[in-house]
C-alpha cells in the first residue's frame, strides 16, 4: 500500500526534518530526468544537478550553510520555473499549464513527505533557516519508492487537499509577481502604459523613417525613372541632385556672406562712382536687352565684383567686407574639394561590400516583389523595375559568358584608340588654328570681317561638339566592351574633346583681360573726378561667365525641346501618314544621352567654380538653372525617350563621375588662382582696389586685427625651413597610406575569391553527391531486377528439374500415369512457398513475378489456379 | 450568426489587386486550395505575412505560393509562370528560359531539376530583403 504509506507519511510529518541531503535531491532529479516529460524540467534538472555538483564541491562540512543555500536555491528555482512558465504561457497556454502541473508534481514529489504544508509556507516567507541535516536511508527509500508510485498514480486521480493548497499558494505568488502582465492588480496600469508606450515608440520610429525618405527631394521622380529606364539613366539624375545640393551650399555662402552684407550695410547705390551707372549709359540702363547682356543696372549691383567697396569695415557690425569676399572665394573652392573627395571615399567603401552573387537570379525572382504595394502606379513602377532588373542581370550574364578571340579584340581596341587619338589631335590643332586666326582678326578690328569670321571660334567649337561624339560612338562599336565600360570610355574621350573647348575659352578671356588692363593703364594717367572711371576687368570676366552660362542653358533647353520633344511628336503623329514605320525605322524616339548630359553638367560646374570669385551671383544662377533642369529633364525623359536597347546596371558608385568632376575642379581653379596671384586688382573697383595684390588683404588683417604675437607666429611659420620638411612629411604620409590601402584591397579581393571558390566547391560537391546518390539508386534497382530475373531462371530450372524428377518419380510410383498431373499438383504445393519466400525478399516485384512466371508454367496451366 | 459572411472569396481581397500573386496567396492559405478562406485561414495569412512571423514560417508559405501546380516542388514551369507574372510577360521566351535555367542552376542542390522545400529554404534564408518584402502591414 505504498499510496497509503505516502499519505500517512505526509500526515505524520510534524517532524521538523528539513531535507537537505544532496543525494536525495540528486536522486529526485534523476527521477525527473528519467521521466523526461517536459523539456523545461529536464533543463531545470540539469541546471540543478550542476548546482548540486558545485555545491558538493564546497565541502560536506558546510551542510547547514548548504541547507540555507538549498532553501534559497529552491526559492530561486521556483521563481525561475515560474519565469519559464510565464514565457511558455505567452507562447502556448496549454503547455504551461501542463508544466506547472508537472512542476508542482515534481516539487510535490521531492518535498512531499518531508515537509508539512506549514513548513513549506514558513520556508517561503523566511529566507534563513537553521536546518538539521538528516540524510536517512529511510527517506531515500521513500524517495525511491515514490518513483514508482506517483508516476502512474498521480496522473488521473483527483488531487488531495494538500496538493491543491500548495498549488494555490504558488499560483498566488506568481500572480502577485506578474500581475501587470496578467491584467490584474495595482501594477497593471503601469504595465499597460509601458506596453502602449513601446508600441507608440515603434510606430514613431517607423513614421520618422518614412518622413526622412519623403524629405529627400525628387525621390519619387527618380525612382520612377529608374524603374522605367534603368539605373544608368537614374544615375545621371542622382548626380544632378547631388550637384544641386553642393550648389545650394555655395549659394548660401556667397549670398549670405558677400551679397547680403554689401546690400544691407554697404554704401547704397549711387553714393560713389563705382556704384552708379555712367551718365552715358543711363538712358539704356533699364532695357531688357541690356539687362540680359549683364549691362546696365545688372552690372552695377551686388551681382558683380565691381560694385563692392574696398572699405575695410562696413556697418555697425564692423563687417570686414574685403576679407569676407576673399575668404568666401577660397572657401567655395575648399568646400568643393572636400565634398568631392569625401564622396569618392565613401563611394569606394560602399562598392567593396556586399556583392553577393551566389543567388542573384533566385533572389531577384523570389524577393523582388514587395507585398506592401497597394497603389496601382507604384505597382506599375515596380513591374517596370523588376523587368529592367531582370534585363540588366541577363545582360551581365551574357557579357560574362562572351567567349572572344582575345587577339582580334585587342587589335581592334588598339585600332579604335588610335583613331580616337587622331581625331582628338586633329580637333586640337583646328581649335588652335582658329583661335590664332581670331586673335589676328581682333587685332585688325572686328568690323572688317564677316559674321563667320567674327564668330568663327564659337561655331567651330559647336560643330566639333556635335559631330565628334557621334564619331566616337561609331568607333567604339569596334571595341566590343561591356556597355558600362563603353560608356566610361565615351565619357573620357568627349571629356578630352571638351578640354579643348575650355582651352580656347581661357585664351580668349586672357586676351580680353590684357586689353582691359592696358585701357586701365591709359586711364589711370588721365584721371578725372567723375567722368572717367577705371575699367573693371574683373567685372568683365564675371560678365563673360554669366553670359556663357546663360547661353549654354538656353542651348540645352532648346536642343531638348526640338531634338527630343518635337522629334517625338513628329514620329508619333506623322506615323499615321508616312510610308515607313517611323517608330521602328529611321528617326524613332531618341534615347537618353547619358554621357552628353553628364559632361555638360560637369563642365558647367567647372565654369561656376572658375567664375564664382568674380561674379558672386553665379552660384545663385546655377541653383536656379539646376532646379529648372531637373524638372524639365525628368519630364522630357518620361515623355519623349525610350529605354536603351541594352539596359545595363550602372556601377554601384558614381566614382567615375566624381573623378571627372575632381579633374575639372582642379583645372578650373587654376586660372582663377593664377589671376588672383599675379594680376593686380583694378584701382577703381571691387573690394581690393588700391592693393597691390588681392591676397594682401590677408596680410593686412593679420597685422591689424590679430594680436602681435599671431603675426610673428605666422611669419615664422612661413619660413621655408619649416615648410619644406612639413611638405616632405605629408608626402611620406600619403605614400604610406596609399601602400597600406593597396595591400588591404588586395587582401580583400583574395578573400572574396576564396569565398566564392568555396561556395562553388560546396555546390559542386552537393551536386556530385546527389548525382552519385541517383546513380547508386539506379544501380540498386537494376541489380535487384537482375537478381529477380536470375531467381526466376533458377526457379524455372528447378521447376524443370523437379518436373523431370517427378516425371521420373511418377514412373516409379504406383498411381497411374494419367494422375501425374495431379501428383505434380500435390508435390507442387510446397514449391510455390519457397517462391513466395523469395518474393518477400524483393517485395516490389511480387506481382511482376507471378506475371513473369506465368508464361513459364503455361505448360501446366491448371497449376496456376491456386 | 445571421447573414454574416464567414468565408471570403479571393475576389474580395481587393486591396491587393496589383499583386501578381494574389490568386496564389489565396490558394496557399485556404483550406480547400481553391482560394476560399475561413476566418482562421484569413488570420493565418495575416499572421504569416506580418513582421513578427519567423523566417522559416515565411519561407514555407512562400514556397507554397510559388508552387503553382501544388506538387511540393517548384519545377521549371512554375518558375516560368513566376517570371511572367513578375514582368507582366515583357521578357522574351529566350530570356525567360535563361532566367529559369539560372535559378535552377543556382538553387538546386539535389540535382533533380526542380526546387524542393529544402533548396528553397537554403536559398531564401540568405536573402537580405526577404523579410522586408514578404510582409504586409495593416
Amino acid at each position: 500500500m505504498p499510496r497509503a504509506g505516502l499519505i500517512t507519511a505526509e500526515n505524520n510529518s510534524d517532524i521538523d526534518l528539513e531535507f537537505t541531503g544532496d543525494e536525495d535531491e540528486v536522486s529526485t532529479f534523476q527521477e525527473e530526468l528519467e521521466r523526461g516529460r517536459h523539456r523545461g524540467r529536464r533543463r531545470d534538472g540539469d541546471r540543478e544537478k550542476k548546482k548540486r555538483g558545485n555545491r558538493r564541491r564546497k565541502g560536506a562540512s558546510k551542510e547547514t550553510v548548504e541547507g540555507e543555500e538549498e532553501s534559497q536555491n529552491r526559492l530561486e528555482k521556483r521563481e525561475r520555473r515560474r519565469k519559464r512558465a510565464k514565457r511558455h504561457q505567452e507562447a502556448r497556454g496549454r503547455e504551461r499549464d501542463e508544466e506547472e502541473q508537472a512542476k508542482i508534481k515534481s516539487e510535490k514529489k521531492e518535498d512531499g513527505g518531508k515537509h508539512t504544508v506549514k513548513e513549506k509556507a514558513q520556508e517561503v516567507k523566511k529566507k534563513k533557516h537553521k536546518t538539521v541535516v538528516e540524510t536517512s536511508s529511510e527517506e531515500e527509500m521513500r524517495g525511491s519508492g515514490r518513483k514508482e508510485e506517483t508516476d502512474p498514480e498521480s496522473e488521473g486521480k483527483p488531487w488531495p487537499m494538500k496538493k491543491k493548497l500548495v498549488t494555490l499558494r504558488e499560483s498566488q505568488e506568481f500572480v502577485e509577481k506578474y500581475e501587470g502582465a496578467l491584467g490584474k492588480g495595482k501594477g497593471r496600469r503601469l504595465y499597460a502604459y509601458k506596453v502602449m508606450m513601446s508600441k507608440k515608440w515603434m510606430k514613431f520610429q517607423r513614421d520618422f523613417e518614412n518622413f526622412k525618405t519623403v524629405c529627400i527631394p525628387w525621390e519619387m521622380k527618380i525612382k520612377e525613372i529608374e524603374s522605367h529606364f534603368g539605373s544608368s539613366v537614374a544615375s545621371y539624375f542622382i548626380f544632378l541632385r547631388w550637384m544641386y545640393g553642393i550648389n545650394m551650399i555655395l549659394f548660401g555662402l556667397t549670398f549670405g556672406l558677400v551679397m547680403v552684407p554689401e546690400a544691407l550695410m554697404g554704401r547704397p547705390y549711387g553714393s560713389i562712382s563705382r556704384k552708379t551707372v555712367p551718365r552715358a549709359e543711363e538712358a539704356s540702363a533699364m532695357d531688357f536687352a541690356v539687362l540680359w547682356d549683364c549691362g546696365g543696372y545688372a552690372q552695377y549691383s551686388v551681382l558683380f565684383y565691381g560694385y563692392y567697396n574696398s572699405q575695410r569695415a562696413i556697418g555697425w557690425l564692423k563687417f570686414r567686407m574685403p576679407l569676407s569676399y576673399f575668404l568666401v572665394g577660397v572657401g567655395t573652392v575648399a568646400y568643393s574639394y572636400m565634398v568631392v573627395i569625401r564622396t569618392m571615399a565613401r563611394n569606394s567603401n560602399e562598392s567593396g561590400g556586399g556583392d553577393d552573387n551566389s543567388f542573384n537570379f533566385s533572389w531577384k525572382m523570389f524577393t523582388s516583389w514587395d507585398y506592401l504595394i497597394g497603389n496601382p502606379e507604384t505597382a506599375d513602377n515596380k513591374f517596370a523595375s523588376i523587368t529592367t532588373s531582370f534585363k540588366e542581370a541577363i545582360l551581365e550574364e551574357q557579357e560574362s559568358h562572351k567567349d572572344d578571340n582575345i587577339h582580334l579584340t585587342r587589335f581592334l581596341r588598339v585600332l579604335a584608340n588610335f583613331l580616337v587619338l587622331c581625331c582628338l589631335a586633329g580637333s586640337g590643332y583646328l581649335i588652335y588654328f582658329v583661335v590664332r586666326r581670331s586673335q589676328k582678326f581682333a587685332l585688325d578690328g572686328l568690323d572688317t570681317h564677316t559674321w563667320w569670321e567674327r564668330n568663327e571660334v564659337n561655331m567651330v567649337m559647336s560643330l566639333l561638339g556635335m559631330f565628334c561624339p557621334m564619331l566616337f560612338d561609331v568607333i567604339s562599336a569596334l571595341e566590343n566592351y561591356h556597355p558600362r565600360v563603353a560608356l566610361q570610355w565615351q565619357l573620357g574621350r568627349i571629356f578630352a574633346l571638351f578640354l579643348g573647348n575650355l582651352y580656347t575659352f581661357i585664351i580668349a578671356l586672357m586676351d580680353e583681360i590684357n586689353l582691359k588692363r592696358e585701357e586701365e593703364m591709359i586711364i589711370k594717367y588721365n584721371i578725372s573726378m567723375w567722368e572717367a572711371r577705371g575699367p573693371c576687368w574683373e567685372t568683365m570676366v564675371g560678365q563673360e561667365f554669366v553670359r556663357l552660362i546663360i547661353s549654354d542653358t538656353m542651348t540645352t533647353y532648346i536642343t531638348l525641346l526640338i531634338g527630343d520633344f518635337l522629334r517625338a511628336v513628329l514620329v508619333r503623329f506623322l506615323n499615321y501618314c508616312w510610308c515607313w514605320d517611323l517608330e521602328a525605322g529611321f528617326p524613332s524616339y531618341s534615347e537618353f544621352d547619358v554621357s552628353g548630359n553628364v559632361l555638360s553638367l560637369i563642365f558647367n560646374q567647372g565654369m561656376i567654380w572658375m567664375g564664382a570669385f568674380y561674379a558672386p551671383c553665379l552660384p545663385a544662377l546655377n541653383v536656379l538653372r539646376l532646379h529648372v533642369s531637373m524638372y524639365l529633364q525628368c519630364w522630357a525623359v518620361m515623355c519623349c525617350n525610350v529605354p536603351q536597347e541594352r539596359v545595363f546596371k550602372a556601377s554601384g558608385s558614381n566614382n567615375f563621375y566624381m573623378a571627372m568632376l575632381l579633374v575639372i575642379l582642379f583645372l578650373s581653379t587654376l586660372p582663377a588662382i593664377y589671376t588672383i596671384v599675379t594680376i593686380p586688382p583694378s584701382f577703381d573697383c571691387g573690394p581690393f582696389s588700391g592693393k597691390k595684390r588681392m591676397f594682401d588683404v590677408i596680410a593686412e588683417t593679420l597685422e591689424s586685427d590679430f594680436p602681435a604675437w599671431f603675426g610673428k607666429v605666422f611669419s615664422s611659420a612661413s619660413n621655408p625651413g619649416l615648410v619644406l620638411p612639413f611638405i616632405l612629411l605629408m608626402v611620406l604620409a600619403i605614400y604610406y597610406l596609399q601602400s597600406t590601402s593597396k595591400s588591404y584591397k588586395e587582401v580583400n579581393v583574395e578573400l572574396k575569391k576564396k569565398l566564392q571558390a568555396q561556395n562553388e566547391e560546396n555546390k559542386k560537391k552537393n551536386k556530385r553527391a546527389a548525382l552519385k546518390a541517383q546513380t547508386d539508386l539506379e544501380e540498386a534497382r537494376n541489380a535487384t531486377s537482375q537478381t529477380a530475373q536470375q531467381q526466376q531462371e533458377t526457379d524455372g530450372d528447378e521447376k524443370h528439374a523437379s518436373r523431370q524428377r517427378l516425371h521420373h518419380g511418377t514412373t516409379g510410383h504406383n498411381p497411374p500415369p494419367p494422375d501425374h498431373e495431379r501428383r505434380p499438383l500435390a508435390t507442387r504445393a510446397p514449391v510455390p512457398r519457397p517462391y513466395h519466400h523469395d518474393n518477400h525478399g524483393t517485395p516490389g516485384y511480387l506481382p511482376g513475378f507471378s506475371q513473369q512466371s506465368e508464361p513459364r508454367v503455361h505448360r501446366v496451366p491448371s497449376l496456376q489456379r491456386h | 450568426m445571421g447573414n454574416k459572411q464567414t468565408i471570403f472569396t479571393a475576389e474580395q481581397l481587393d486591396a491587393y489587386q496589383d499583386n501578381p500573386f494574389r490568386q496564389r496567396i489565396a490558394e496557399a492559405f485556404s483550406e480547400d486550395g481553391e482560394g476560399n478562406m475561413t476566418l482562421e485561414d484569413f488570420l493565418d495569412m495575416f499572421s504569416v505575412l506580418s513582421e513578427m512571423a519567423p523566417r522559416d514560417l515565411k519561407a514555407y508559405y512562400a514556397f507554397k505560393i510559388y508552387d503553382f501546380n501544388n506538387d511540393d516542388f517548384i519545377c521549371k514551369a512554375d518558375l516560368e509562370k513566376t517570371v511572367n507574372k513578375l514582368t507582366r510577360s515583357e521578357l522574351t521566351e529566350d530570356e525567360v528560359r535563361m532566367v529559369c535555367e539560372k535559378v535552377i542552376d543556382e538553387c538546386d542542390l539535389d540535382n533533380d531539376g526542380r526546387l524542393s522545400l529544402e533548396d528553397f529554404q537554403h536559398m531564401i534564408v540568405r536573402a537580405p530583403d526577404f523579410l522586408s518584402t514578404f510582409h504586409i502591414r495593416i
